[in-house]
């Protein structure tokens, strides 16, 4: 198979799997289970066979079809989708197997529509980074707000259905009322869509116009989740974790983020942004976005809702490496995109996996939990140090350069922002690993005292979407590990691991990155 | 030999076959009659287009009297487009009909039913294909007596109601029309659209022709109800039966939009029309008020035929719209929209029509569950709603695109931002029924309910997938607009 086959079996595979999944349905569960992770596998395959070629610099493409003069369907492959999809295709696989221990685990109903569903939005996501113009790649983002729409209210409760509504709402709203705009008003100035090294507007869109239509970019890409437009995130977080983890950490929110640089990269072009100075005030935004959401995640007492405002805060890193337009901070965002995707999905994993073995969802209820899950505790940790960025993780070297690239363009502010915004991770991330493993139980927690068991099992049922806490007395009265199921316990000490190897082994990485600032896409 | 004929076996088969529908009652004989004579005025009006296309502009003299003292049937690549919609989108809705109609309205009077039904298709055909004033007026007043009937027809006492408000106000718009037509004989003494043409614009702004371009505007207006003439459209969509509703919206206030693009273009042609009496202006404000206006209240109906009725309306405005731009992009958006609006229509209609074959009802609270349990139905419901949307890769986007290029083009970028944001409320409108079907659980009251049959599905999955079908490969629907467009316009504002 050549390349361009390759590529339409990456997008295709999950489709492919989504119906085979609804073919198999509830009273087929293992056959159904078995068929996703080889609709992941299948996807991941020929994204990672693709690999060699794109980085010897080729740019694979193929045209599907041209629905008006000039508007194809298309998707061609370079460096910065490259990446994208080879993360969000490998962590599906790694998620599949979460999702079936978490769903099994927490028995939540509707699993086929779920899975399927799952699988519709990882095509799209594989659409989005491989997309060749912005035509592609804005039909690809709405079939993946739309996917995974059903996953958001996947409880069907009122709570669920009205984060549903935030979730939809916003996305549609910013995605057809600014960035729909923003890319037919880019049609007509330059006759074109396609994603050219260099952009597309220079000379075409001057002065407080290009202004304008990169603010009707940057607010049209809600997934980036830029102040005040990314209330959807925090919403979204009443979906059973595996889509918290692999959507809203890594596919749906990346996408955004993935867009804005696909978009500042080849729709407006590095070199137009920094002569013309328009993206400075998206960079004093994306600062005040990445503090304040921090500062919200320290208030944050659910461990989701805190991971969520972590995530809106990172997301700002990769706006602000895009809109400083350097190539050492253009650098440095693609490479957050990565790891910071590892670094949260093994977060989001472990905070599912609490929830699974225990129903616990507030931090001040892990008190001690590391004595009995210290694999997850463990590996929180480890993901908790990624996204904060130190060695030897690999959130060191997002960060890293894109330090390099704010001090580069003289922006000692974004240096500040960065600095405060690190300490401030620390300050909300490490806490619950800490709490966990040097507290002691809390008296009225349920691992001691059985009597209190019956009322407390009611607060928590309520706090955990009905979880059954009759089932775990006879296990809680037994000290030691107990950890989540195997299923859920082994994906998330392989991210875990991941976060590592990625500081050891940046290497091909780099190379691959290396490409779009040599080819001269990102000019210095 | 025979394919001389065709231009008037369009119109004639279904005018005999309508009678023969009383003589032949034997049980589900007058259905097959009227399934075969609009499945036979398919194929003619698909001869009839690609003749078209091959020979060009096809003139037919009735009873062999020359014109302009006989009556022409003239086909231009306009009329011969809407002369496939319209029987394409019919061709769908027959089949559909069959079954549908049986739980709505029962057997007893079934050939009368479809006696009406083919009268008003062969009305409606004769409207589009006639090239002589009178004629169509004609025409007009046999497609609005036999929708009367239709709407009537609806098993719910209001439909009754409905259809005796479509009768004043319909009958206020045809004699409108047979006004405007009257100043025009009175003024040139002839009733040949060509004839015409050529007499009315050499006068000029004469006062008795801009009287009579008001009447034939007005009137025609309100047949395809534009806002705010529209008053008569919901009611009548909602309590009419499923297939009516279906075969209505695509068809009727098409057929509306044609007769006002032939008067103000062929006859009054668009210098006099848009330079001279600059109607592009009143036009585009009541179209842009109308698809705000009409899609905010769709929002808010809790009876899912009413809320696709106030839809159409708001889309009738697109397509209003585009005329209004008259550019060749502009008029070819709106004649887009046309075709695929009927696409869209018809598949949301004969959707409904399917949860109420099983329901019985086609209120908001009768698709919860649907989801679930009728779920070919509703995903041909969303088909049809993400076409009416106009996301990529369906038919809805295609005109959409068009229409907001011709607006830029014309340099109305404001009103191409608003056309854009407009889609916004169909979001709304169309997620609600789609929230309501996946994500609540069935009224216990309902019952048992299962999947519509394959008579019912397979059509509407025909109208769903020409949704698709049309928003990838846009050969006819785009290359035929823009020949619709260039045959009216000629060299005009180009």
């Amino acid at each position: 198979m050549n390349a361009a086959d390759l590529i339409l079996v990456a997008v295709f595979a999950p489709l492919v799997g989504a119906f085979l999944i609804l073919v198999a349905g509830d009273q087929r569960a293992n056959l159904r289970d078995t068929l996703m992770v080889l609709a992941s596998v299948a996807t991941f395959v020929p994204v990672a066979t693709i690999l060699p070629e794109v980085s010897a610099g080729g740019l694979p493409r193929v045209d599907v079809v041209e629905v008006v003069p000039g508007l194809p369907i298309a998707f061609e492959v370079e460096p910065l989708g490259m990446l994208f999809a080879l993360i969000a295709s490998f962590l599906w696989i790694i998620t599949s197997f979460y999702a079936i221990g978490y769903m099994r685990g927490h028995h939540e109903g509707n699993q086929t529509r779920f899975f399927a569903c799952f699988a519709i939005a990882i095509s799209a996501a594989i659409g989005v980074a491989f997309a060749a113009n912005m035509f592609t790649l804005f039909f690809a983002y709405e079939v993946l707000t739309i996917s995974t729409y059903p996953l958001v209210a996947h409880h069907q409760d009122s709570e669920a259905q009205r984060a549903g509504r935030t979730y939809l709402g916003i996305l549609l709203t910013t995605s057809i009322c600014l960035q729909l705009v923003a890319i037919i008003w880019t049609w007509f100035a330059a006759g074109t869509l396609d994603f050219t090294p260099g952009g597309i507007l220079a000379g075409k869109v001057t002065g407080p116009e290009l202004g304008v239509l990169l603010f009707l970019y940057m607010y049209g890409i809600g997934k980036a989740a830029l102040m005040p437009i990314h209330s959807w995130l925090p919403a979204a977080m009443v979906a059973p974790t595996p889509v918290s983890a692999l959507l809203h950490a890594v596919a749906v929110v990346k996408a955004g983020v993935f867009t804005v640089l696909k978009v500042i990269i080849y729709i407006f072009g590095t070199e137009t942004l920094r002569t013309t100075g328009v993206s400075e005030w998206l960079i004093y935004v994306a600062g005040f976005t990445i503090v304040a959401a921090s500062c919200i995640a320290l208030t944050k007492d659910n461990l989701k809702a805190r991971l969520a405002y972590s995530t809106v805060s990172q997301l700002s890193y990769i706006v602000i490496g895009a809109a400083l337009a350097t190539p050492w901070a253009i650098m440095g965002a693609a490479m957050h995109i990565a790891m910071h995707a590892f670094g949260k999905i093994t977060l989001f994993f472990c905070a599912g996996a609490i929830m699974v073995a225990t129903h616990k969802t507030e931090i001040s209820q892990m008190h001690g939990l590391g004595r009995r899950m210290p694999f997850t505790m463990g590996a929180f940790l480890l993901g908790a140090l990624c996204v904060i960025g130190i060695p030897p993780f690999g959130g060191f070297w997002s960060k890293w350069h894109l330090v390099g690239g704010a001090l580069d363009a003289g922006e000692m502010l974004v240096v500040a922002v960065l600095l405060i915004s690190t300490l401030l991770n620390v300050a909300y991330l490490l806490p619950p690993v800490l709490y966990a493993f040097l507290l002691p139980p809390k008296p009225d927690d349920h691992d001691l005292e059985v009597g209190h068991h019956q009322h407390h099992g009611e607060a928590v049922a309520l706090h955990s979407y009905g979880g059954e806490g009759h089932g775990h007395r006879d296990l809680e009265k037994r000290g030691g590990i107990r950890e989540a199921p195997l299923f859920c316990v082994v994906p998330l000490c392989l991210t875990a691991l991941g976060t590592i190897a990625l500081f050891f082994y940046v290497e091909p990485l780099f190379g691959l990155l290396y490409g779009i600032i040599e080819a001269g896409t990102v000019t210095k | 030999m025979i394919a001389v004929h065709l231009p008037i076996l369009q119109v004639v088969l279904p005018l005999i076959a309508a009678p023969l529908c009383v003589l032949f009652r034997a049980r589900d004989l007058p259905w097959a009659i009227a399934a075969v004579a609009t499945w036979t005025a398919f194929a003619i009006s698909g001869l009839l287009l690609a003749q078209v296309y091959s020979v060009g502009v096809i003139s037919y003299e009735i009873g062999d009297w020359a014109p302009p003292w006989g009556i022409e049937y003239r086909i231009d690549a306009l009329n011969a487009f809407v002369l496939l919609v319209v029987s394409g989108v019919s061709a769908a809705v027959i089949l559909f009909g069959r079954d549908s109609m049986l739980a709505e309205f029962g057997r007893s009077r079934e050939y009368l039913f479809y006696t009406a039904y083919l009268l008003t298709f062969c009305g409606l055909l004769g409207v589009t294909i006639t090239g002589d004033a009178f004629n169509l007026f004609v025409f007009l007043e046999i497609s609005s007596l036999g929708t009367y009937v239709l709407i009537a027809s609806g098993n719910n006492r209001r439909a009754l109601l409905a259809s005796y408000q479509y009768l004043i106000l319909g009958t206020i718009g045809a004699t409108f029309i047979v006004i405007g037509v009257g100043f025009l004989y009175a003024m040139t003494g002839t009733l040949n659209m060509v004839d015409l043409a050529g007499r009315v614009q050499a006068y000029g702004a004469n006062t008795t022709i801009v009287v009579a371009f008001t009447f034939l505007v007005v009137g025609a207006s309100l047949k395809l109800a534009l806002f705010p003439l529209h008053l008569w459209l919901p009611a009548a969509y909602t309590y009419a039966p499923s297939m009516v509703s279906a075969f209505l919206a695509a068809t009727a206030t098409k057929v509306g939009l044609y007769v006002l693009v032939r008067f103000v273009f062929t006859i009054f042609g668009p210098e006099f029309s848009f330079v001279t009496l600059s109607l592009g202006l009143p036009l585009a404000i009541l179209a842009l008020v109308g698809m705000f206006v009409t899609s905010t209240v769709a929002i808010f109906q809790n009876d899912v035929k009413r809320m696709l009725a106030f839809s159409s309306v708001a889309q009738i405005g697109y397509m209003v719209l585009g005329i209004s731009i008259h550019t060749m992009l502009g008029v070819a958006a709106g004649l887009m929209h046309l075709f695929n609006h009927a696409l869209m229509k018809g598949a949301l209609f004969c959707a409904v029509g399917c949860i109420v074959y099983r329901v019985g009802s086609s209120r908001l609270d009768a698709f919860a569950g649907a989801g679930r349990r009728m779920p070919w139905t509703m995903a041909a419901f969303c088909t049809g709603g993400i076409s009416l949307i106009g996301l990529p890769l369906t038919a809805g986007f295609v005109g959409k695109w068009y229409l907001v290029l011709a607006l830029i083009d014309r340099g109305w970028w404001p009103l191409a931002v608003l056309v854009v944001l407009s889609s916004m409320l169909a979001v709304i409108y169309i997620w609600r029924v789609v929230e309501v079907a996946y994500f609540r659980d069935p009224l216990p009251e309902a019952g048992p309910v299962e999947e519509a049959p394959l008579s019912l599905l397979l059509p509407t999955w025909a109208l769903a997938f020409a949704n698709i079908w049309f928003g990838i490969e846009t050969s006819l629907n785009v290359n035929g607009a823009f020949a619709a467009a260039e045959s009216i316009l000629g060299g005009f504002g180009s």
